[in-house]
C-alpha cells in the first residue's frame, strides 16, 4: 500500500480547477458585476471578481497563480470601467498574491478565517485603489469613505461564504 | 545569483506584474490625446477586448429580460389600460392647448434669434438606444449601449432621455458604445440656472451625485431651481433639463465656493432606453416648424376672435362706470393714446386754439394779433 509523506499545508491540501471552471467562474462574476447593476443599481457596491480572486488564489496556494489570476481579473474589470486601466490590476494582483500566501499557511476552509480574510482583504482593496489614486494618478479630490467601505466589505463577505462553500465543489485534489 | 532568483521567484513576479501596471498608467496619464478619452488610443484596444468579451453576453440578458418583461406588460399585465388611455387623451389634449398657446411665442423668438444671428442648436436627429449593462461599479457611472459605430455614432454624442440630459458618449466601439453619464467623477456640463440665468459648470462626484462648485454664495439660488443645458459646452444642446437643485451648502475645501447639489432629471440609476442626439441644427426640422406654424395661427385666430367686435355681439354691454377689474387695453388700442384735459383758462397756447399748419402763411401776422400796424412803412437802408 502506498504511503504519502507531507511536509507543509501547501502539499497537504493544494487544489486545482478544470479550466472550464478556472475561466468561466471569473468571467461569470464579472458579467453579473456589469449586468446585475443594471436591474438593481444597489449591487454595484458588491466586487464579485475580488471574491473570484480570493477564492482562486487561496485555493491554488500558489503565489506566483494568485497574482496573475488577480491582475487579469482586475485588468478586464478596469477596462470595463472609466477608470484608468491597471487600478484594479495592481490591487487585485496584490491581494490574488497576499492570499495565495495566506493559504499556504493556514486553513483557509475554517469559516471563520474565510470571514475575517474576505472582510480583510476587501478593506485592503479599497485601501490600496484609494492610495493608487491618490498618490499615484493624483487625484487629490478623491475620498475614501470609511463606512461606506466597512459596508461594501461586510456586504462581500456575506456573500463571500455561501458563495466560497458552493464553489467548493469545483475543486480537484491534486 | 541563480538561487536569488528562484528564492525570490514570487515577490519578483508580483513586482514585475506591478511595475508593468504602473508603467501603463503612467502611459494613459501622460497622453491625453483627446479630451474625451483621457486615457489615450491604447487603452481604447483593451476596452474593446474587453467590452467585446462581455457585450454579448449581455445582449442576450438585456434582450431576454426585456423579452419577459415586454411579455408581461404587453399580455398579461393589462389592468388599468384603458383608464390610463383615457386619462392619457385627456392629457394630450391639453398639452395640445398649451401648445398652441406657446407656439406663437416660439415662431416669434425663433425670428428675433434668426434677426439677431444667435445661433441656437435645435435637435435634428436622434438613434435610440438600449442599455445593457454597466461598469460594475460603483466607483465609475458608465453604461454600455446597444448601438455603435454601425449606427454613426461617434465619441462626445450628448446622449438625452425625454425627462432631460443623461450624459455623452465616450468610446464608440463597431456595435456597442459607453455612455459616460453626468453623475461619473469625469463628466461635466455647462449648465445654465432658469430663473436667475447663471451660468455654471456641473461635475460627477465618486459618490456618484451630480454638483455645481464653481459658484460663490448668492441669496438668488434656491433649492427647488431648474437647471438647464446652456450650450456652452458646444456638446448638449442648448435648454435640456439637467435637473433641479436639492441643496446649497458652503464647500469648505474650496473657500468662498458652494457646493450645490442637483436631482437629476432622469433618473440615472434606472436607465433602460435613451436617445442619442447625432445631429443637431440652426432650424427646427421642417414638420415641427410647420406645426408650430399652424399653431401659431389657430392662437392668432383665437385672439383675433376675442378681439373683434362683431364676434361680441351676442354678449352683454359692460357698464363704463363699473369698476376697471378687466383686462388692460391690447397694446394698439386707441384707448391707450392719452386725451387732455380741457383748460380752465384758454389762451393762444391752449390745446385747438392754433389754426392748421395749412392756413397759414410764412412771415404773415398771426390772426389773432392784436398789435397795430406800423402808420409808415419801415425805412430800409437804400444803396448810395
Amino acid at each position: 500500500m502506498p504511503t504519502h509523506s507531507y511536509t507543509s499545508r501547501r502539499e497537504l491540501e493544494e487544489y486545482r480547477f478544470s479550466p472550464v471552471v478556472a475561466l468561466a467562474v471569473p468571467l461569470l462574476f464579472i458579467l453579473l458585476q456589469a449586468y446585475i447593476p443594471k436591474i438593481i443599481p444597489r449591487f454595484a457596491i458588491l466586487d464579485l471578481p475580488l471574491l473570484a480572486v480570493i477564492f482562486f488564489a487561496v485555493a491554488r496556494r500558489n503565489p506566483i497563480y494568485g497574482a496573475l489570476t488577480g491582475a487579469a481579473i482586475g485588468l478586464v474589470q478596469d477596462a470595463l470601467t472609466g477608470q484608468y486601466i491597471g487600478i484594479n490590476g495592481m490591487a487585485k494582483a496584490v491581494i490574488g498574491f497576499i492570499a495565495s500566501s495566506i493559504g499556504v499557511q493556514v486553513d483557509v476552509e475554517n469559516i471563520v478565517l474565510r470571514i475575517l480574510m474576505n472582510f480583510g482583504f476587501s478593506l485592503l482593496q479599497s485601501a490600496m485603489i484609494f492610495a493608487i489614486n491618490k498618490v499615484m494618478l493624483g487625484q487629490h479630490e478623491t475620498r475614501l469613505l470609511w463606512l461606506h467601505e466597512l459596508i461594501r466589505a461586510g456586504l462581500n463577505t456575506a456573500v463571500a461564504v455561501p458563495l466560497f462553500l458552493f464553489l467548493d465543489r469545483f475543486k480537484q485534489r491534486d | 545569483m541563480e538561487s536569488f532568483f528562484v528564492r525570490f521567484k514570487n515577490p519578483l513576479v508580483l513586482i514585475a506584474l506591478l511595475l508593468v501596471q504602473a508603467i501603463a498608467l503612467a502611459t494613459q496619464v501622460r497622453r491625453p490625446e483627446d479630451p474625451l478619452r483621457p486615457d489615450g488610443q491604447h487603452a481604447r484596444l483593451v476596452r474593446l477586448w474587453a467590452v467585446s468579451l462581455v457585450a454579448p453576453f449581455e445582449r442576450l440578458s438585456a434582450f431576454s429580460g426585456h423579452g419577459v418583461r415586454g411579455a408581461w406588460s404587453d399580455y398579461i399585465d393589462l389592468r388599468h389600460v384603458r383608464q390610463q388611455n383615457e386619462d392619457l387623451k385627456k392629457q394630450l389634449d391639453q398639452l395640445h392647448l398649451e401648445r398652441a398657446a406657446i407656439s406663437e411665442d416660439a415662431v416669434e423668438g425663433q425670428r428675433l434669434r434668426g434677426l439677431l444671428d444667435f445661433k441656437q442648436h435645435y435637435i435634428q436627429s436622434t438613434v435610440a438606444a438600449q442599455v445593457i449593462g454597466t461598469s460594475g461599479s460603483d466607483q465609475s457611472r458608465l453604461l454600455i449601449l446597444d448601438k455603435g459605430a454601425d449606427a454613426h455614432l461617434v465619441p462626445g454624442m450628448p446622449v438625452i432621455t425625454p425627462d432631460g440630459a443623461v450624459g455623452k458618449l465616450r468610446d464608440v466601439f463597431p456595435t456597442t458604445s459607453q455612455l459616460l453619464l453626468l453623475s461619473d467623477p469625469t463628466s461635466g456640463a455647462g449648465v445654465l440656472l432658469q430663473s436667475t440665468r447663471i451660468r455654471a459648470i456641473l461635475r460627477g462626484t465618486s459618490q456618484g451625485a451630480i454638483i455645481i462648485n464653481n459658484l460663490t454664495p448668492d441669496d438668488r439660488i434656491k433649492p427647488g431651481e431648474k437647471v438647464l443645458t446652456s450650450g456652452g459646452d458646444m456638446v448638449f444642446p442648448r435648454g435640456l433639463a439637467v435637473g433641479t437643485i436639492e441643496s446649497i451648502k458652503p464647500d469648505p475645501e474650496h473657500q468662498p465656493y458652494t457646493t450645490i447639489v442637483l436631482k437629476p432629471a432622469a433618473n440615472l440609476n434606472r436607465l433602460e432606453e435613451v436617445l442619442i442626439v447625432t445631429s443637431t441644427g440652426n432650424r427646427l426640422d421642417p414638420l415641427t416648424e410647420q406645426e408650430l406654424a399652424k399653431d401659431a395661427q389657430i392662437h392668432a385666430a383665437d385672439v383675433s376672435a376675442e378681439r373683434l367686435p362683431s364676434m361680441h355681439e351676442g354678449k352683454p354691454e359692460a357698464d363704463p362706470n363699473a369698476p376697471s377689474d378687466a383686462m388692460p387695453p391690447p397694446d394698439n388700442s386707441t384707448q391707450l393714446v392719452p386725451k387732455p384735459k380741457p383748460a380752465l383758462h384758454p389762451d393762444r397756447y391752449s390745446t385747438g386754439s392754433a389754426p392748421p399748419a395749412t392756413d397759414l402763411t410764412p412771415g404773415a401776422p398771426r390772426p389773432s394779433q392784436q398789435t397795430a400796424p406800423p402808420a409808415t412803412p419801415p425805412e430800409t437802408e437804400k444803396p448810395q
